[in-house]
Parts: C-alpha cells; structure tokens; sequence
C-alpha cells in the first residue's frame, strides 16, 4: 500500500513488519519520530511488544542486550551523542552475538552541538563488530528494517544490525513509500529461533570472560562471520524480492559505472543529488558514474574495488571527517583500492557536515575537480581532502 | 517453609569461582542463589563475582547468568524480564536477579537502578557492598565509610582515608517507593536468607543491600569474615532494615522497618582497629565515626519502626 511516510516513519513501519517483542525507547533528535511511532502502534495494538521506557541509550541498548539473551527479537534506535552514550554496549551485544537491530538517525556529534544530520556518529563507531548499513531513501529505511533482521538473525551471522539513516534528510523528509502487508512481511522473515539464549533446562553463562589463550578464537569466529554477511545479503535480498517485488543490488550499488572515467563514491541520501548530477553530466557527453556504498561493514573492499578499476579519477562524498587524517569512508575506499592493486588518483570530499547543505553546485564542482585530477593528478597531491564551502570556489580544491 | 540452615538445599548454584579466602561477596551470591533455586536468572556487572566466577571455560555459575555492561546490571535485569515476558511470561519459580558490587550500584550503576525501579520492573537486585571498588584493587567508592584507607585514598599525614561519609543508598532506593527493600548483611546470615526470601515473593522491582566484608580490601584475616560483618551491625556502622512501599505496605511513602535496634552499640574501637584500613585514623576521627552513626540512628530510631531489640 502507497503511503506518505517521512523516513522515521517509515522505518518504523518496517520495524512494526518485523514484530519486534521487545523495544527499548529513549529519546533523541532526529530519531524520536521513530520511537514514538512504535509507542502509538503499541499503544494501538497493531504491534505486540514490550516497550521499555528506559533513562537513558545505555540502558536502551543493555535492555535491548538482556532480551536478546532470552531469545527475543528486539529492536532500539538512537543518534548521534546518544549512540556515543551506548557506544560501550556496542561491544556487548557485537561480541554476544546478540542480532538487535538498532536504527541511527545519523546526525552531528558535539562540540560545537547541533542537532542537524552528518555521518560521523555512525563512522566512528565502525569498529564495534556491527553490521553498518545506509539508506538512501524513505523506502529503502522501510525495507532495511525488514532486511536487517533477517540478516542480523542467519545463523551464519548472528550479528547486530546498524540501519543508518541520514538525520532530517531521511528522517524528517516525506516521500511516498510503498508499505508491505504483514502477510508478507511474515512470509518474508519467520520468527527468531535461536539456541544462544537462557536455558531452563541446562542453564548456560551467556556472556563471560575469555582470556589470552581463548580470546583470539571469538574474534576469529566474529570476524569471518562479519565475513559471511557478505553472502547472505545478496540471499536476503533475493528473497525479499521474491515477497515484496522490490530488488537491491547488494552491498554496493554501482550506477553507469562500467565505462565512467570519474566515479563519485556516496553514502546515505546524498546519492540521490550525485545520481542527478551524473545523469546531468552524461547528458553533456561526460562519462561520470557513481558507486553507492550501502553496506560499510562487512567491508564489500572487493566490489568496490572492481567497480572502480576502470576510472580514471575516483572521489568520496562523505559527511565525516576523522580529524587530522581524512574521512573515514575515503579511509575505507583506499584500502579496498589498495589492496586489490588498483592505482586511481583520488580526493575526498568534505561536506555536509551539521546539516549544512550538500549542494549540487558542490557535487558538479566535485565532478569538475574529479576530471581535472584524470588530467594532472599533481595538481592535487598535497592533501586528499576536500572541505567543501570552505576550500575556495563550491566544491574547488584550489 | 523458610530456608534457614536446616532446610536449604544443598545444591550449588555458585561454586568453582576463584574468589579469594573468605570473600563476603561470594558468601553472598552462594547463599542468596540457594534461596531463589535453579530457575534464578543472574546477572552481573564488571566486579569481583564477574571476574571470578565467569572465566571461559569454567563458568561458576548452576543458574542461567551473564555479564552486563558495568553500568547496566539493572538495565539488562529489566531486558531479561522483558524478554521472557514477551515470549509467554516466566517460568515457575524464575527470579530475575542482579548481583553487583557498591561501585556499580551506587556509583557507576545508580541511573540504571533507578530507572528499573522507576519502570517497577519484576526484577531482584542485590547489592553486595565491601565499600571499595575492590577487582580493580581496592578504590574508594560512594559506599567506602570515612576514614577507610583505600588505594585512591590513601592514609597519610595530611588526610586519614576516605573524606566522605558513605552514601545513603538505602534511602535513595526507598525513595523510589519501591515495592520492597532491605539493607542485611552476610555476618547476620538468617536475616540475609529472610529478606532474599520475602524479596522473592513480591511482584515488582526489589532490592537488598547486604555487607559483605573483603579480607583483602579491609585487612583482616579471612577466618574473621562473619565475626567482622557481625561487628559492623554491633557497633551500628550498619544496620539491619527493611522498606515496604506503599504497594506492599498500605502506608503512604512506604513503611520502615529496624530489624535490630540494640538499647546500646559495642565499642567501635576494636572493629576498627581489626581492620588495617583504619589503622591511620586518631581519636578525632573516630569521634567523628561515632557521631555521624549517632545522628544516623537518631534518623532512623525517630521515623522508622524498631521492631523489637536483636530482633534478626
């Protein structure tokens, strides 16, 4: 059914398909939407859930970890200083093994305090054993809740799922998303059954100390299992299209990529403005594609180097910047070119940040940078980076 | 049928755990586990009982447990009940329990407990107090007294140990209204095993912060662990309560209960002077000790009801 959903209200429908039984609320700007549409939906009684009103996002997600371990599907949601806040909890349900998924309404982190929509809250936290997934749009934020679930709880994974949507952009924009039957939704993702619970009958320690000579082993197994999310998201995919008639294309999404001299790589909603401005640059006779990083964790370094083997130039648009060395998804795509060999000149772009507009004139002047570096890639040498509206003329490195 | 020493069971729910010789802590798990029986659901935060009874591969614990976040033991106590509620309730018999340490209750892990307690989760905490953050070697803590000599509190020229009196913890709980509250302490074992008992029969948020004493932390030799909890309750450093709230009592506010209210204390002098944290303090501070219990029991013998002398 066609609805007029912003992307809060949209993921809380997908969470609602889901059939969360327990949801641990607290609030936060721009991700409250998302709770209080749950609490409505309970209140209603179209979901069935236990929904803890909890003080504070530590206890969100430690509450959200205490279900998990009886076996439940849970969900959570937070942004920003509030995933900061839970960021030690990370580690817990990562390394329990524990497959919540939790929405981030991505947004800026303090000092100086806005509440407005960057990346940063999500990319500094990579490395807490989540499974990271963007967005790029309202329907997308629906489906991923469905999606995350179902790879969160494969067994071959048995990992937490971020599903990162971009603050206000998403979140408080309206689009029109079309919502899934609950007779598909259940089709589509049976309920959570799972042996790493509490047992009654041979009670088990869920969560315990592994030291030097054992520790190795669980980040071994949590690492290659991180791995395996790579397989299963295609799988997932496939038979969500078989359910709903919607395809993704996996965890990246390369669009007029193949024979594109100038690649710009996005994440989240600003892949819609650099889509327009490839088809735009196309029209004037420019090879120009884009790769949309969907899935940041597990790393698809492969896929990605491979879809930007044949460019002549590559750019990062990315609202983040890890302070003193680059942005972090820029970090990310280097390493993928690294490794697989592929030499490219490249920048990262900047901007965004607090909410400040991605303009399109910053996308093209990007793109226009992006095919001067194809030329004289000297010309760029000093500093990979970008600030966009600050280093010169809209989106110059000069 | 109350569990006293004739009736509990012997089966172990704790055992195999590597906690140091006469540790009040683990006295208090063990005890307090035999009382809510095979079908308790524990949960423990960063502390002593954690790093000593869940090393991979030799798990202590009979019971279904696990670890939480440092902060979080009430906030996972409250995602368990949740959990198991959402899928058809509990089974028989099932408490949901939390055993922390007094730094991870009354320090790092207040906010959590307080927002169970607010929500009146069905969940049982259990404070197990020896005044010092002590897994991490012996650190002041909220609930280290005045003048215990701890690792961040050094016992010196200029300062004799803790500047800070120990926080009311009791009172905070109980201001909640919660449904049921006791402060015990592991050297008055019948009165422990009561309240886990009553604690275990009433719906709603519980909480018991019972003494247990650290050989190591408070210097004394671990033979001497029930005589030491024993003499903080003689000598009125601690003291044996209960708080009904409203709910359960029918009272306004709640009704407060002193289970012992002795006539007069023992001497302070020798329980402080058995314990090589105090060894730095001089006769001002311990005037300053016997002052501040003094006041204390004025509070308490003035509002609560004393129910009878020795009454544990």
């Amino acid at each position: 059914m066609k609805r007029f959903l912003s992307g809060n209200e949209a993921l809380a429908e997908g969470v609602r398909l889901a059939r969360p039984q327990v949801i641990s609320a607290y609030p936060i700007t721009p991700q409250t939407t998302v709770v209080e549409r749950l609490a409505e939906m309970v209140e209603e009684g179209s979901l069935e859930a236990e929904y803890l009103h909890v003080e504070s996002e530590h206890t969100a997600l430690a509450a959200a970890i205490g279900a998990a371990a009886t076996g439940a599907r849970t969900f959570t949601a937070t942004s920003s200083q509030g995933l900061l806040y839970m960021a030690e909890c990370l580690t817990y349900a990562s390394g329990g093994r524990f497959p919540i998924v939790m929405a981030n309404a991505n947004r800026a982190l303090a000092l100086p305090w806005n509440i407005y929509g960057d990346q940063r809250d999500s990319l500094s936290l990579l490395d807490h054993g989540w499974i990271q997934v963007y967005a790029q749009d309202n329907q997308e934020a629906l489906d991923l809740a469905l999606m995350a679930y179902a790879v969160a709880e494969d067994e071959r994974v048995a990992l937490p799922v971020m599903v990162c949507v971009d603050g206000f952009a998403l979140t408080h924009t309206y689009e029109s998303v079309d919502a899934p039957e609950q007779d598909a939704a259940d089709a589509f993702l049976p309920p959570y059954r799972t042996d790493n619970r509490f047992n009654f009958e041979e009670p088990v320690s869920i969560g315990y100390s592994a030291g030097p000579e054992h520790n190795r082993f669980y980040a071994y197994h949590h690492h290659q299992d991180m791995r395996a999310a790579e397989a299963v998201v295609p799988e997932v995919e496939a038979r969500f299209a078989a359910c709903m008639g919607r395809r993704y294309p996996g965890m990246v999404e390369k669009y007029r990529t193949e024979d594109a001299e100038v690649v710009m790589v996005a994440l989240g909603s600003a892949a819609g403005l650099v889509r327009t401005v490839v088809d735009a640059l196309r029209e004037r006779g420019v090879a120009a594609g884009m790769l949309r990083i969907r899935y940041l964790r597990p790393f698809p370094a492969a896929r990605i180097a491979s879809a930007l083997a044949g460019a002549r130039a590559v750019g990062v648009l990315e609202k983040d910047i890890s302070f003193g060395a680059t942005g972090t998804v820029y970090a990310n795509v280097m390493q993928a070119l690294a490794s697989a060999g592929v030499a490219v000149p490249t920048l990262d772009f900047v901007g965004g940040l607090g909410g400040d507009d991605l303009s399109r004139a910053q996308v093209e002047g990007a793109f226009d940078d992006l095919l001067r570096l194809a030329e004289e890639p000297v010309a760029f040498a000093a500093d990979p980076v970008v600030f966009l509206g600050i280093s010169g003329a809209e989106g110059g490195a000069a | 049928m109350s569990v006293n020493a004739r009736t509990m069971t012997d089966e172990e729910f704790f055992y195999g755990h590597k906690a140091c010789p006469g540790c009040g802590g683990a006295l208090a798990v063990r005890q307090a586990l035999k009382v809510l029986g095979p079908y308790a659901v524990a949960a423990l935060p960063a502390g002593c009982m954690s790093a000593t009874g869940f090393n991979f591969p030799q798990m202590a614990f009979g019971v279904n447990a696990m670890i939480t976040p440092f902060a979080a033991t009430a906030a996972v106590l409250s995602g368990i009940e949740a959990g198991l509620r959402a899928q058809g309730g509990k089974p028989d018999g099932c408490t949901v329990v939390g055993f922390a340490g007094d730094g991870g209750t009354a320090d790092i892990g207040l906010q959590a407990l307080s927002g169970a307690i607010d929500r009146n989760d069905d969940i049982l905490y259990v404070c197990y107090d020896n005044e010092a953050y002590m897994n991490t070697g012996i650190q002041k803590s909220g609930l280290t007294p005045f003048g215990a000599a701890t690792t961040t509190t050094p016992a010196g020229a200029h300062e004799h140990g803790c500047l800070t009196q120990k926080k009311a913890l009791f009172d905070i709980v109980c201001a909640h209204g919660i449904p049921y509250a006791a402060t015990a302490s592991i050297g008055h074992m019948p009165d422990f095993l009561r309240k886990m008992e009553r604690a275990r029969g009433i719906p709603g948020t519980r909480f018991i912060h019972v003494l247990a004493p650290c050989p190591v932390g408070w210097g004394f030799p671990a033979q001497d662990l029930v005589d030491v909890a024993r003499k903080a309750v003689d000598t009125g450093l601690w003291y044996l309560a209960e708080y009904e709230g409203p709910a359960v009592s029918g009272v306004p506010g709640g009704a407060f209960k002193l289970n012992r209210a002795p006539k007069s204390f023992a001497l302070v002098e020798p329980y402080l002077a058995c314990q090589r944290r105090f060894a730095g303090l001089d006769a001002a501070d311990v005037a300053a000790i016997e002052a501040a219990r003094d006041e204390r029991w004025e509070l308490m013998r003035s509002r609560w009801i004393a129910n009878g002398e020795g009454g544990a």
